[in-house]
């Protein structure tokens, strides 16, 4: 029997793989898409939370955080091209000018 | 009846552990590859499991925006974007900060502990009885809370997906900063340049007319400019079939022929500067 706990665990590690993602790679498409991630795992976590209490408040609140994840991928990939575009390069540690 | 309660949970308990296997696998897999492009069919995996878990958990309309929105639209965004920047973007692996992988790492299982801990103590019991969403009508329960207990923050989501349309546009938006070049100015150009035809297309008097085969020149060497620079590159960190041409565009010297990918790669070390 799968009971709301196992989602909320499964949420768990998916949400701490995308934390370790983003605080390790360099890319930063990467680094979104490991953003992505994390949200997605806050999303399940919402969803089994619903389940668990049987009523619909956290799937609608997993609608928004999905609508506000497509928002802000759209704003931050347009962000990436145009620094990409400046500096020729995806990596974040490139984009050090306000560093000094 | 009980028989058949029992086999539904069974196999909802076994698409259960298929799937969190899927997703955790591919997760890991997504923060471990090298390339984008692994990286966005990877996170791809793990947003499907998850929809199919969405319509485990009662919530069939999230299981399909999940698809439709997420692994439809956002990620291919993601893979467009990969397209446009990240296929011949060669990020360095160097750290930038000594250690940082491994303290990433310890940070991480710090807080896996620490979320396992606290949901190990919230005595999370069995669902509860499915109330009135959960039935044949979750569209119509979701529709009825966002226009009414969520109508403002729904409200202020179109604001915001404005707002962010228009950003989008704006930051993508590059401005002309020169005039723009006539016919004219683009053949003088051209005949300058000192190749006014065409480069030549791949494949012709090769064995193969694929784009990944370069053309032969009369003496029977390959011809670096019959194949994108893109392409080429791929060829010479993968199978090594190219063969090593005489040619100013490839400064590397020596083609390491490599087998695979993921079986030297140390190899892709050099070449290619890992993603990380």
């Amino acid at each position: 029997m799968v009971s709301p706990a196992h989602f909320v665990a499964l949420s768990v590690i998916l949400f701490v793989i995308g934390a370790v993602g983003v605080l390790a790679r360099r890319n930063a498409i990467i680094i979104f898409m490991c953003v992505e991630l994390m949200l997605n795992a806050v999303n399940l976590a919402f969803v089994a939370f619903a389940r668990l209490h049987g009523n619909l408040n956290g799937q609608v609140i997993a609608f928004f955080v999905m609508v506000i994840a497509a928002a802000e991928v759209v704003v931050g990939l347009a962000i990436l091209t145009s620094i990409f575009r400046a500096r020729k390069s995806a990596s974040v540690d490139d984009a050090n000018l306000l560093k000094y | 009846m009980v028989l058949a309660t029992g086999m539904a949970q069974e196999t909802q308990s076994l698409a259960f552990w298929v799937l969190a296997v899927l997703a955790v696998a591919a997760a890991l897999g997504m923060v471990l590859a090298r390339r984008a492009v692994h990286c966005a069919v990877l996170l791809a995996v793990v947003m499907l499991s998850l929809a199919v878990l969405y319509a485990m958990l009662g919530a069939p309309f999230l299981a399909f925006v999940q698809v439709i929105v997420y692994t439809g639209a956002v990620l291919m965004l993601f893979l467009f974007v990969v397209m446009i920047v990240g296929v011949n973007s060669a990020d360095s692996v160097v750290e930038t900060i000594r250690g940082q992988r491994v303290a990433a790492i310890l940070v991480g299982i710090g807080m896996l502990t620490l979320l396992c801990l606290i949901i190990g103590n919230a005595a999370i019991g069995p669902a509860a009885p499915a109330g009135a969403g959960y039935s044949s009508g979750n569209l119509q329960g979701l529709a009825t809370l966002i226009f009414t207990t969520y109508v403002f923050p729904f409200e202020v989501t179109s604001a915001l997906l404005i707002t962010a349309a228009l950003g989008a546009m704006v930051l993508a938006h590059r401005e002309r900063t020169g005039p723009k070049p006539t016919q004219r100015e683009l053949a003088r150009q051209r005949v300058l340049s000192g190749r006014p035809t065409p480069l030549p297309g791949p494949g012709t008097y090769a064995r193969h007319n694929a784009v990944d085969m370069p053309a032969l020149l009369p003496d029977g060497s390959p011809s670096t400019l019959s194949v994108s620079p893109v392409i080429a590159r791929r060829i010479e960190l993968g199978t090594g079939e190219f063969p090593a041409p005489p040619s100013e565009t490839l400064t590397s010297g020596e083609v390491v022929p490599s087998d695979a990918e993921g079986e030297h790669p140390s190899d892709d070390d050099e070449h290619e500067g890992a993603r990380w």
